[in-house]
C-alpha cells in the first residue's frame, strides 16, 4: 500500500491525478467519502486525462466520463459502459484498469500493481 | 402516341394535378401542357404573405421543382390563354400560339373582386391575391416611406388602410403591419370575419387585433377613395355616415371572383353567382373539358376560396384522366387565420344554424379568449366550433365532426393544460389534415408500415401539414403517440435523471429558487443517482445563467465538464489553449506583445482563430494559472472559449477607418461583446458586426448579426456557421443603439431560458412555436409580458459580470484543482512529446513518439 495524498486533498466528485510510482492514476472521492482509482490514460484518445471527467452514476453505480470523447466508465471496475461509438487507441484496452484504495485515518493508500 | 392535356391556369391547383398525374400516369399515357398567366413557377398562395419575411419567391415553391423538368410535362409561363375553340378542341394563348388537346382542364382560379368604389383605381389602391400584388404593395410601402413627411428626427408612419375584414384582409393587416406601416381595417358588417365566426368571436378578434396595434373599424362602408391633392396618389377614404380616413395606402380585400370568362366565353354553363359548373367528377357539359379548384362550381352548389377542396378536385379529374370513377367528396370549409398571434379557427356549422343545435361558450375576456362548441340537442355529437384567441384545441377537435364525443363537451373548452381536458382519440378516418386530405389512419400508417421515425419523415411521406401547417400540432401529437407506441424513445427527458427538458428545468429552478445541483436533483431527479455529464453541465449552465457566482464556487465546481473546470480548451494531448478576450478583434500593439511574450516564455503554439483572436495551445494544466496571472496582470481576461457562452463578436473595421462604413461598426462590437461576456447559455453564441451592406463581418453567419444601414442598424438572428450552415434571418431593421441593445437582449435571454441543451439559435428559432415571427413578437412586441423580466435578468448579469480568470487566481482553493499530481503537483504529465513545425511545437505523432522528442 502507498500513500498517496489526504482524503482532503480530493475535492467530493471530481477527479485529482496522481502518481503512484511512475503510473499514472486517477483518484475519485464520492459523496460516501469512499475513494476509487483507475488508470489515467484515456484509451480511447490516448492521453492522460481521466481525472478530469465528470462524475455521475449510471443505473446506480458510479462512473466518470472522459473528457476527451465523453465514454463513461464504471468507476468500481473500470468497465467501459458506453463507448459512444469510439474504438480505443491501438495497443490500449477497452476497459480502465482499477486499483484497490483504502482510506486509513484520513490518508488515501493505494495498493501497487492493477488489479483488473 | 400519348395523348394531350391542356391545363389552364398555373396555380395551386394545376400544380398538384400535375403532379399527382405524373406520380400516378406510370405508362406516360400523358403528355401536359400548362399554360399559366403568372411569370412565375406555380407557388404557394396560401403562404403568400410569409413573402415579406422571406423576402424570397424562391421559398413559396410549391412541389418538387422537378416536376417542370419532367419530359412529358410542359410549363408556358406568361402565356394566358384568350380563346378555347370547343370544335376544334385548340386553346390559344396571348401571343397567338395555338395548343390542341385532347382533354382540357380549367384550373384558373379567382381574382379579387373589386367592388365599384370611386377612386378605387387610384395609385396606392392594392389587391392581395398574387406574388406581383404583394411585391407592388410592399415596393409602395417603402416608397411612401422614403417620402413620408419627417421633423426634428421624427417621420410620419405610412397610413395604412385595409377594406375588408374577413379572412383576407386580416392577413392583409398583418402584412402592412410587417412592413412598418399603421393598419386600420375597415369592416361593413357588425364583426370581423363574418363569414366564419359569430358576434362574440369577432369581439374578442377586434380586442387582440387592438392589442396588437391594428386598428378595427366595424359597420364601416367605404363611399368613395380619395386622392392626395399633393400627389395624385390615393389620400384618404371616406366614410358612409361623413367619417373619414388618412391613408398612404389601400388593400381591397373585399372577396374573390371565379375566373370563368374564358368558359362563359366557350359557351359553358356557369352558376348564379359565377364559377363553371362541373359533375360530381369534375367535368363541364363538355364531356372533354373539365374544371378544378376556385373556380370550379361543383354541382351548381357554389365556388369554395380554400385550397383543400381544389386538391380534392385534382385527385378527381387525374382519376377519372387514368380511367377511374372518382368523385368529389365535398368541402370541409373549416378555416384557421394565419395572423401571427392571433388564433382563430372555425369549422363545422359555427353559427349553430343546424335545426336544434346547441351553443357551448368559454370566454375570458381578461385573457382575449372565446371559444364555442355547437353539438347536437343530445350534447353527444359535434357539429362545429369556433375558437379565437385560443385555437389549441381546434386541430384536435376538428376532425371529431360529426363523431360522438367522449363525456361532458363543456370541458372540451377548459384550457388546455388546466387537467381537466379529456384527450381525444382519433379514429383512423379521422380527417386531420384538410389541405392535403390525410386521416389519422395515414399517419399511423406512416410509422407503423412506412418506417417514419419523426414528424419530418411524416410529413414528407404523407404531406400532412406542408400546406397551411394549421394541422401540424395535431399531426405531430399523432406522430408521436404512434412512435411511443412503437417503443421508438421520443422522450424529450434530458438523461436518465431528470425527465424534463432543459427548458422545463430552467424554469422549474428559476421559480423554486434553487442554487444548488443537490437540491435540484433531489427536487426534480428522478431517482437516488448523482447526475452525469449529461445533467450536470446542463444544470451548471443553468445556474450560471440564473446568476449563482463563480462557476467553479463550492458544489459547481463538480458539476463543470473539464473545459469549464479549468477554464480552459482540452487539446487531444491532453494539454490546453489559451484564449484571452480580444473584443471586436480590436487589440493594441501592446496587447500584441504581451500575448508575444507569454507564448514564447512558455513554449506555446499560437495562431490566429476563425473569431479574431489569438489562440495559445499546448498549455499544461499546472501552467495554466502562471500563464493568466501573466494575461491578467497586463489587463486582459477570460475569452470563454471553453464555455457554452458567449464567443466573440466579430467585426470590420467600419466608418472609423473604411470608405464605404455608414457606422462604427467596431464600437458596436465592443459595446455588445463586454455587454454579453460570461452570458452561460444552451450552446455557444456568436455576434458580428458589419459596417455597412458589403458585410465584411459575415455577421449573417452568427446567432445575432448586426448590420449597420444609413439610419441604424438592421439585426438578424438564428445564424450559424459549422456542420449546418445557416444564414440568419432579418428580424429587425434601423433600431438606434440603445432600441438594437434592448432587442439582442432580449433575444438572447429568451433563448437562455427556453431553449434545449446544446441547441443553437437557428435550430431553437426552427423549432419554436410559431417561428420567427412569435420570437419577435416576444422580443418586439412583448406579445408574453415578460420583456421586464428578460432585461431584469440581463441587466443582472451585466451588472454581476467578473473575469472568472482573475477570481481563480485570487482564491487558493480554486488554484488547487490545477495542480498536475495530487502528490506532485508541479511534475508535468512525463507523456508529452512535441516536434518543431514551421517554427513552432505541436504534439508529436504516435510514429514520432517512438523517437520521444520531448520538451
Ligand atoms: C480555435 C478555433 C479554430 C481556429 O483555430 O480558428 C476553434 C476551435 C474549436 N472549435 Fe470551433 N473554433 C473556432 C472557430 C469556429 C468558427 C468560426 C467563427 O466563430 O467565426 C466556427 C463556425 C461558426 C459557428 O460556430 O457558427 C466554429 C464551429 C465549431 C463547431 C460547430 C458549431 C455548430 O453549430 O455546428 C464546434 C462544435 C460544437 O461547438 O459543438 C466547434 C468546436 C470547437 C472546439 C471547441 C472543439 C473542441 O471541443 O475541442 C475547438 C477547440 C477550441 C480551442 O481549443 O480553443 N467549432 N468554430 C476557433 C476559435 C474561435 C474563437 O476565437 O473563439
Ligand atoms: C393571401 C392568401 C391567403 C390564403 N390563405 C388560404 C388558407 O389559409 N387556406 C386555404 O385553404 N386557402 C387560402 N387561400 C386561397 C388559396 O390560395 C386558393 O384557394 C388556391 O390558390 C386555389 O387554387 P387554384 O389553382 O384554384 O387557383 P390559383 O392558385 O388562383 O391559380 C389560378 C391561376 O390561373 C391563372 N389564370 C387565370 N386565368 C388564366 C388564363 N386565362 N390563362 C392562363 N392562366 C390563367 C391565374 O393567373 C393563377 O395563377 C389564400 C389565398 C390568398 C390570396
Ligand atoms: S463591411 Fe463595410 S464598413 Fe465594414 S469593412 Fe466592409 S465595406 Fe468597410
Ligand atoms: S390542414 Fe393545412 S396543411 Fe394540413
Amino acid at each position: 500500500m502507498t500513500a498517496i495524498c489526504r482524503l482532503a486533498d480530493l475535492a467530493v466528485e471530481r477527479g485529482a491525478a496522481g502518481l503512484l510510482g511512475e503510473t499514472q492514476i486517477a483518484l475519485f472521492r464520492l459523496p460516501d467519502d469512499t475513494v476509487r482509482a483507475v488508470q489515467q490514460r484515456d484509451p480511447y484518445s490516448g492521453a492522460n486525462v481521466m481525472s478530469r471527467g465528470i462524475v455521475g452514476t449510471r443505473g446506480g453505480v458510479p462512473t466518470v466520463a472522459s473528457p476527451m470523447y465523453k465514454q463513461v466508465f464504471d468507476l468500481t471496475t473500470g468497465r467501459c459502459l458506453d463507448a459512444v461509438g469510439y474504438s480505443p487507441r491501438p495497443g490500449l484496452a477497452p476497459d480502465l484498469a482499477t486499483w484497490p484504495v483504502e482510506v486509513i485515518d484520513g490518508v488515501v493508500h493505494v495498493r501497487s500493481g492493477p488489479v483488473s | 402516341m400519348a395523348r394531350r392535356l391542356v391545363v389552364v391556369g398555373g396555380g395551386m391547383v394545376a400544380q398538384r394535378l400535375v403532379e399527382a398525374l405524373r406520380a400516378r400516369d406510370e405508362t406516360g399515357i400523358w403528355e401536359v401542357t400548362v399554360l399559366a398567366e403568372e411569370a412565375s413557377k406555380p407557388y404557394d398562395r396560401v403562404a403568400l404573405t410569409s413573402y415579406f419575411s422571406a423576402r424570397d419567391a424562391e421559398e413559396l415553391t410549391l412541389g418538387d421543382p422537378a416536376l417542370w423538368d419532367d419530359e412529358l410535362v410542359t410549363l408556358r409561363r406568361d402565356a394566358a390563354v384568350v380563346e378555347i375553340d370547343r370544335a376544334a378542341r385548340t386553346v390559344t394563348d396571348r401571343l397567338g400560339r395555338v395548343h390542341g388537346y385532347d382533354e382540357l382542364v380549367l384550373a384558373t382560379g379567382s381574382s379579387a373582386a373589386v367592388p365599384p368604389i370611386p377612386g378605387a383605381d387610384l395609385s396606392g389602391v392594392f389587391v392581395y391575391r398574387t406574388l406581383d400584388d404583394v411585391a407592388a404593395l410592399r415596393g409602395w410601402v417603402e416608397e411612401k416611406r422614403a417620402s413620408a413627411p419627417s421633423a426634428n428626427g421624427w417621420q410620419r408612419p405610412v397610413r395604412g388602410a385595409v377594406i375588408g375584414g374577413g379572412l383576407l384582409g386580416l392577413e392583409a393587416a398583418g402584412a402592412l403591419k410587417a412592413l412598418g406601416a399603421q393598419a386600420t381595417v375597415l369592416q361593413a358588417t357588425t364583426h370581423l370575419m363574418n363569414a366564419q365566426i359569430d358576434l362574440g368571436g369577432g369581439e374578442a378578434l377586434k380586442r387582440i387585433l387592438q392589442g396588437m396595434g391594428i386598428a378595427v373599424r366595424c359597420e364601416a362602408l367605404t363611399s368613395r377613395i380619395r386622392a392626395s391633392r399633393r400627389t395624385g396618389h390615393v389620400g384618404s377614404i371616406d366614410l358612409g355616415e361623413g367619417g373619414r380616413l388618412d391613408a398612404d395606402v389601400v388593400v381591397i380585400a373585399t372577396g374573390v371572383r371565379p375566373r370563368d370568362e374564358l368558359a362563359r366565353a366557350a359557351g359553358l354553363p356557369v352558376g348564379e353567382r359565377g364559377g363553371i359548373v362541373v359533375d360530381a367528377g369534375c367535368r363541364t357539359t363538355d364531356p372533354r373539358i373539365w374544371a378544378v379548384g376556385e373556380v370550379a362550381n361543383v354541382g351548381g352548389n357554389g365556388c369554395v376560396g380554400l385550397v383543400a377542396p381544389g386538391y380534392a378536385m385534382a385527385e378527381v379529374v387525374v382519376d377519372r384522366l387514368l380511367g377511374g370513377e372518382a368523385t368529389y367528396p365535398g368541402a370541409d370549409t373549416a378555416t384557421k387565420l394565419k395572423l401571427q398571434g392571433v388564433d382563430v379557427a372555425s369549422f363545422g356549422d359555427p353559427f349553430a344554424s343546424t335545426p336544434g343545435s346547441m351553443e357551448l361558450v368559454y370566454a375570458d375576456p381578461v385573457a382575449g379568449v372565446y371559444k364555442k362548441l355547437v353539438v347536437s340537442d343530445d350534447t353527444r355529437t359535434l357539429l362545429g366550433g369556433v375558437f379565437v384567441g385560443d385555437a389549441a384545441q381546434y386541430a384536435s377537435l376538428r376532425p371529431m365532426l360529426g363523431a360522438e364525443l367522449p363525456g361532458d363537451p363543456g370541458q372540451l373548452l377548459l384550457p388546455e393544460g388546466s387537467g381537466a381536458a379529456p384527450s381525444l382519440e382519433l379514429p383512423d378516418s379521422a380527417s386531420v389534415c384538410s389541405c392535403n386530405n390525410v386521416s389519422a389512419g395515414e399517419i399511423r400508417d406512416a410509422v407503423t408500415e412506412h418506417g417514419c421515425t419523426d414528424l419530418a419523415g411524416v410529413k414528407a411521406c404523407t404531406r400532412a401539414g406542408t400546406t397551411c401547417g394549421s394541422c401540424l400540432p395535431l399531426v405531430k401529437k399523432i406522430t408521436t403517440t404512434e412512435l411511443e407506441r412503437a417503443g421508438v424513445e421520443v422522450s424529450n427527458a434530458l438523461c436518465e435523471h431528470f425527465e424534463v427538458s432543459r427548458a422545463q428545468l430552467f424554469d422549474a429552478v428559476r421559480v423554486a429558487d434553487l442554487h444548488t445541483f443537490s437540491e435540484i436533483i433531489a427536487r426534480f431527479g428522478t431517482g437516488p443517482g448523482r447526475g452525469c455529464d449529461i445533467c450536470k453541465p446542463t444544470v451548471a449552465s443553468i445556474l450560471a445563467s440564473l446568476g449563482n457566482g463563480h462557476i467553479l464556487d463550492g458544489e459547481q465546481a463538480t458539476l463543470q465538464d473539464t473545459n469549464d473546470h479549468v477554464l480552459a480548451n482540452m487539446q487531444k494531448d491532453g494539454t490546453y489553449s489559451v484564449v484571452p478576450r480580444i473584443p471586436g478583434g480590436e487589440i493594441t500593439p501592446d496587447q500584441l506583445l504581451v500575448i508575444g511574450q507569454v507564448a514564447k516564455d512558455f513554449g506555446l503554439y499560437t495562431k490566429i482563430t476563425g473569431g479574431q483572436r489569438i489562440d495559445m495551445f499546448g498549455a499544461r494544466i499546472e501552467q495554466l494559472p502562471l500563464i493568466w496571472q501573466r494575461l491578467v496582470e497586463h489587463g486582459m481576461e477570460s475569452g470563454h472559449a471553453y464555455g457554452k457562452s458567449l464567443r466573440t463578436v466579430k467585426s470590420c473595421v467600419g466608418s472609423t477607418w473604411c470608405r464605404y462604413g455608414v457606422q462604427d461598426s467596431v464600437g458596436m462590437a465592443v459595446e455588445l461583446e463586454l455587454r454579453y461576456r460570461g452570458l452561460r447559455s444552451p450552446h455557444k453564441i456568436k455576434l458580428g458586426v458589419s459596417g455597412c451592406a458589403r458585410e465584411c463581418a459575415e455577421a449573417r453567419s452568427k446567432d445575432v448579426g448586426v448590420i449597420a444601414t444609413e439610419k441604424g442598424w438592421n439585426v438578424y438572428v438564428g445564424g450559424n456557421g459549422g456542420f449546418n450552415p445557416r444564414h440568419a434571418t432579418l428580424f429587425a431593421e434601423d433600431l438606434d443603439d440603445a432600441t438594437l441593445i434592448r432587442t439582442i437582449d432580449r433575444f438572447l435571454m429568451y433563448y437562455v431560458r427556453t431553449a434545449d441543451r446544446l441547441q443553437r439559435t437557428a435550430a431553437w428559432v426552427e423549432d419554436h412555436e410559431g417561428g420567427i415571427e412569435a420570437i419577435r413578437e416576444v422580443v418586439m412586441e412583448d406579445s408574453l409580458g415578460i420583456g421586464f423580466d428578460l432585461d431584469a435578468a440581463m441587466a443582472a448579469h451585466v451588472g454581476s459580470y467578473a473575469d472568472e480568470w482573475r477570481a481563480v487566481l485570487e482564491d487558493p482553493e480554486k488554484l488547487r484543482r490545477f495542480g498536475s499530481f495530487v502528490n506532485a503537483p508541479d511534475t508535468p504529465d512525463p507523456d508529452l512529446a512535441y516536434v518543431s513545425e514551421r517554427g513552432q511545437l505541436r504534439p508529436a505523432s504516435e510514429a514520432e513518439r517512438a523517437g520521444q522528442v520531448r520538451v
